[in-house]
């Protein structure tokens, strides 16, 4: 552990490096804002990147540290998805409507890790308004696969999933709506957690599809998320939806045994359209568990073929009117001289959104308008309830879910972009969740052609700890979360814009 | 499910986004395909099921009526495309 | 050709709330613009809504006042349409599960009969920030201090059949709002504005289409509004044409209304559940308790005020209709000890004085005390009623208060029965021929000649004399000529 490198330690064993004072927070900080400086011009996971900010604050922890009174997480280096507001610090949302942005305030979940004293490298890049599944939506440029800068992260939080890849960030925040923790975590070989919906406030993230948004942590372990989660979680009175129930500390039963744990495997999520290696490997992550002592019993979620469609009507509509704010008049991107009224609208918002963020919007706007509110929207919401429903009977029965975050491992740029049914196919085994508002994670179970792919663990509402316990139990026996890609050489980067 | 162009126009106009004659087309047909994959929603009976508009079942807490907010127009103002007399300015509205 | 009429209104109420429905900005009227809106106000990117339970309570008052259903899950939603002065592009109310349901409002006509006026329903939602047009050229300026005011807005049954009943149950409403306490009733600030819908058909007939005018924000403008609908659907319908089904616009200055847009260019809202709220649950002891400290109702008040102060219906009805009126008749009334001058004085003058000048009983610049305490005056005989107009203006221009300004224009009144015997005399000493004439005269001619000589006396006295005792000692006096005794 000690022959680590500072970039290849875990959150814990930072906490452990500065609780020990082998290194101060400025060491540590320095050493990621460098490999930042050398590796994001290749992976493109920053839009913004806070040197100095992060210097400052590093200083600021380091004297804590010396002082007395500190927590844990005082001094740790982690990065937000720029979803989050920061204040005085740019927060774009991946979209040219807010590329000049400086919000005058934090988010709940921001302002929590600055109140334990992290340290922010900087704001990650995303697929625009977190719209998409490959991160090549994103107004800043796509976020490059550090395991094959020829494929995609994943998205939408493709750039804190990419960075924690690159061990350029050793934890970051991101968030979920039907997918975008789990599946750049699978596609990036990390660890992502997307919570309960009402786990983590949604106050100061900009919004998505509100039903369904949801913060969650991604970093290099299980262990790593639920230190992560611990600050995250909690309740929110600026938030109606956050849940008003104790947050317990999800490193404290991490290592219990999963003896006699009884682990659900549904079949529609082992059907046509999964990649046969990914199943391969899924399957033996299963017989690792049950190894240790769980218990795999079969079931079905009969309603999982709605989930798809059920999500694109759901989140496309939620979105259409979420989105309505970003209009020109007081803040965000406007037209150069409008000429009119409407002219301020319907320029600002061609110019300030691109295609898949546009493409949403209007089908949104097509699910709720009159006339087919009720075929489109009602009918969804119906689905999203037999949806419910059958997790609600499935866990009567198990005690976690768990099968394949994604059907494929990355896809190369571009390979799914003119099709967006077919990329919205890749979330067809992590929406279900979302809609559900169920907590689930993925974590890295092996690599097919090279590429990682990962299993998903679902939990019952509110059984992050479990969830968290499973996975770190996982990871005690396996060690595909501590495989890394080797840095890009500068040579084969030079060598790709030749090409 | 398929979408003709008056309709497109239509809701590009309720969305206040302006659409080129190059991406007319584009949009049309991935709308349409979009519209398709969730047209599979229409073959499930779900006559008698409750619609669910929130994962969580839980009720809405109220806020005592307190004032707790300061004036930070400049701040808000800062951010503004365009602000004269502490007021945002648009094209001129024409009811 | 007859026609029959058929108006619905659609009311909404700005609710007397100190922040707004989602955000603790503070409501205050008139402040510098834009300085009352909240990050949330203005729509800024994640900010959400967190719903202020006053407005739920004085939604709920206003339920039991009008004897509706009060909704135990009720929901907001979503109403998306672009607007500069809608900040998030949607405004956020309620539609299918309103919180308040079924309700009446009775109103009683000129001829006096009372005729029920069902309430469809009432829902809560956000009121929408102020477009300013005149201030620049080529643009509109907006001002965010209004986003998010707390609004009631209170849709009636097509029950009402002219403008005259139109306009009766609008004051009734502004009785009941005012009387809660959940409206400051400040219409000139738009804190009560009105949309009416109206049609009209023959006697018996199918509905006619309706036509709806949005946004006036007087009684007055209202009443105008209707009459001018009317007449322009008649004349419509009359020369053959049809009555398109659109929204209007009506200029309360030139009493002129134009289209805004049809039914085909109608907005397509696009309704949906909020998802950032979630549904509100109000508790039947939550209501209980609201219904058991409801403040007295207009209804109530009106019956009270007949038999406590013996008013006569009118005057009762309208001292009653207007919470604040009504709190300062009473205090006239119980400072001074006579509620039937008070009643005059307020209904009389005061509400004159303040129709003219357009002020509200709120900023009234005579104090309710201040009132009474003249009417003192009266009552004691130091000044008497023409004396009391002047101390009246005197106080309305801020002068100060009865007792000052009698002191200071010396405006007390003689009642030394001495003094205006002698007074009496020196007239009938000085009008010879005038008492002459008086003397021929027949008894029922007398009292109008007598006017003659208290004129005089009370010029003589320069005003200060007492008028009923001149009158009395005028009587004597002249009765002892006749009966040909020696002054």
């Amino acid at each position: 552990m000690g022959s680590k490198d500072i970039h290849e330690k875990t959150i814990a064993e930072i906490i452990f490096a500065l609780n020990a004072r082998e290194f101060s927070s400025l060491e540590i900080t320095q050493h990621f804002l460098n490999r930042i400086k050398t590796l994001n011009s290749v992976y493109n996971c920053f839009i913004t990147i806070c040197e100095e900010s992060a210097l400052k604050q590093a200083k600021i922890a380091d004297q804590k540290r010396m002082t007395g009174e500190f927590s844990d997480f005082c001094g740790v280096p982690i990065a937000h998805k720029d979803i989050f507001c920061t204040k005085d610090l740019r927060t774009t949302c991946g979209s040219k409507m807010l590329d000049n942005f400086i919000p005058p305030y934090d988010a709940t979940v921001v302002e929590k890790f600055s109140f334990e004293g992290a340290v922010v490298l900087g704001k990650t890049n995303m697929d625009e308004f977190a719209m998409g599944s490959s991160n090549e939506t994103s107004y800043f440029g796509a976020v490059k696969n550090p395991w094959d800068i020829k494929t995609v992260p994943g998205g939408s939080s493709g750039g804190s999933a990419a960075a924690i890849a690159a061990q350029i960030t050793p934890g970051a925040t991101g968030t979920d709506t039907g997918g975008s923790i789990r599946q750049p975590a699978a596609l990036c070989g990390i660890s992502g957690l997307k919570p309960t919906y009402g786990r983590v406030s949604r106050w100061g993230m900009i919004a998505f599809a509100s039903s369904l948004d949801q913060a969650g942590p991604m970093a290099k372990t299980a262990e790593d998320c639920a230190l992560m989660l611990k600050i995250m979680a909690g309740y929110d009175a600026k938030d109606s939806t956050s849940a008003n129930i104790i947050t317990p500390d999800y490193t404290e039963k991490i290592s219990r045994s999963i003896n006699g744990l009884k682990i659900g495997v549904p079949k529609e999520y082992f059907q046509d359209g999964l990649n046969f290696e990914t199943e391969k490997s899924v399957l033996d992550a299963l017989s690792q568990l049950e190894k240790q002592g769980a218990i795999l019993v079969p079931i079905s979620l009969p309603h999982s073929h709605l989930a798809v469609p059920a999500y694109y009507v759901i989140a496309p509509a939620e979105a259409s009117s979420n989105l309505s704010r970003f209009d020109g008049v007081r803040y965000g991107h406007r037209c150069e001289n409008p000429k009119d009224l409407n002219d301020m609208y319907t320029r600002s918002r061609a110019e300030g959104f691109g295609d898949e963020v546009k493409r949403r919007i209007l089908v949104g706007t097509y699910c709720l308008s009159a006339g087919y509110y009720d075929a489109y929207y009602r009918k969804a919401q119906q689905a999203r309830r037999l949806i419910k429903q059958d997790f609600v009977s499935a866990f009567n029965e198990v005690d976690v879910i768990i099968g394949p975050t994604c059907p494929n491992p990355a896809f190369e740029f571009g390979a799914k972009k003119n099709d967006p049914v077919e990329m919205y196919l890749e979330d067809i085994f992590t929406i279900a969740t979302n809609l559900a508002g169920l907590p689930g994670m993925s974590i890295p179970c092996g690599l097919v052609d090279k590429k990682p792919v990962g299993i998903q663990i679902i939990g019952n509402y509110f059984r992050e700890a479990l969830i968290l316990n499973v996975a770190h139990q996982y990871q005690t026996i396996t060690d595909w979360h501590q495989n890394y890609p080797k840095d890009e050489k500068i040579e084969s980067i030079r060598k790709m814009r030749l090409e | 499910m398929s979408i003709n162009h008056k309709e497109i126009m239509k809701l590009a106009e309720l969305a206040r986004i302006q659409l080129n004659d190059e991406t007319i087309k584009e949009t049309t047909k991935s709308i349409t395909d979009v519209l398709c994959l969730i047209d599979q929603l229409g073959a499930e009976k779900t006559n008698d099921i409750q619609p669910m508009a929130h994962p969580t079942d839980a009720f809405q807490c109220l806020r005592a009526d307190e004032v707790t907010e300061s004036d930070q127009r400049q701040t808000f103002q800062n951010l503004a495309p365009l602000a004269e007399n502490g007021l945002y300015l648009v094209p001129k509205v024409i009811d | 050709m007859e026609w029959e009429i058929v108006i619905g209104l659609e009311v909404h109420v700005q609710l007397a709330t100190k922040s707004k429905i989602f955000s603790g900005s503070s409501t205050t009227f008139g402040s510098k613009p834009n300085t009352q809106a909240s990050a949330l106000d203005l729509g800024m990117p994640g900010t959400l809504p967190t719903p202020n339970e006053e407005a739920f309570r004085q939604a709920i008052m206003f339920g039991l006042a009008i004897n509706a259903d009060i909704e135990k899950c009720s929901i907001f939603e979503r109403k998306n349409y672009f607007y500069p002065d809608l900040p998030k592009g949607y405004q956020t109310t309620q539609l299918e599960k309103p919180i308040v349901r079924s309700g009446n409002i009775v109103i009683e006509l000129s001829d006096g009969t009372r005729k029920s006026i069902r309430i469809h329903h009432a829902h809560l939602e956000e009121d929408a920030g102020k477009s300013l047009h005149e201030e620049f050229q080529e643009m509109t300026g907006i001002d965010f201090n209004r986003a998010g005011t707390p609004l009631i807005e209170i849709v009636s049954e097509p029950d009402l059949s002219s403008a005259e009943e139109a306009t009766l149950f609008a004051k009734k409403l502004y009785g009941i709002v005012t009387s809660l306490g959940i409206c400051d009733g400040e219409m000139a600030q738009g804190s009560m504005r009105f949309d009416v819908n109206v049609s009209i058909r023959k006697p018996g007939g199918t509905l006619g289409t309706r036509t709806e005018t949005k946004n006036l924000n007087s009684f007055r403008f209202m009443e105008d509004a209707i009459d001018i609908e009317v007449q322009r659907q008649i004349d419509l319908i009359e020369d053959g044409k049809k009555v398109v089904q659109e929204t209007r616009l009506f200029n309360g200055e030139t009493k002129k209304s134009k289209s805004l847009r049809s039914k085909e260019e109608a907005n397509d809202y696009r309704y949906f559940p909020c998802p950032d709220l979630l549904p509100v649950i109000i508790e039947d002891e939550y209501i209980e308790e609201i219904r058991r400290t409801l403040p007295e109702l207009p209804e109530a008040k009106l019956k009270r005020f007949k038999e406590q102060y013996s008013l006569s219906n009118y005057d009762a009805n309208i001292l009653s209709s207007d919470q604040l009126l009504g709190q300062y008749f009473e205090v006239v009334a119980k400072k001074s000890g006579d509620a039937k001058i008070a009643a005059n004085w307020i209904l009389g003058e005061l509400l004159a004085r303040l129709n003219s000048t357009g002020l509200t009983i709120t900023l009234c610049p005579i104090k309710s005390e201040d009132l009474a305490e003249m009417i003192c005056r009266i009552l004691d005989n130091t000044i008497s009623g023409k004396m009391a107009k002047e101390v009246f203006d005197g106080m309305w221009k801020g002068d100060g208060n009865a007792d000052s300004i009698i002191s200071s224009r010396g405006l007390k009144q003689v009642s030394d029965s001495s003094v205006i015997e002698s007074l009496v005399i020196h007239i009938i000493k000085i009008n010879p021929n005038q008492v002459d004439d008086y003397l021929k005269a027949e008894e029922a001619k007398r009292s109008k000649m007598l006017g003659y000589f208290v004129g005089q006396v009370m010029k003589a006295s320069k005003g200060q004399a007492n008028p009923k005792q001149v009158n009395k000692i005028l009587r004597g006096q002249l009765n002892k000529l006749i009966n040909n005794i020696e002054l």
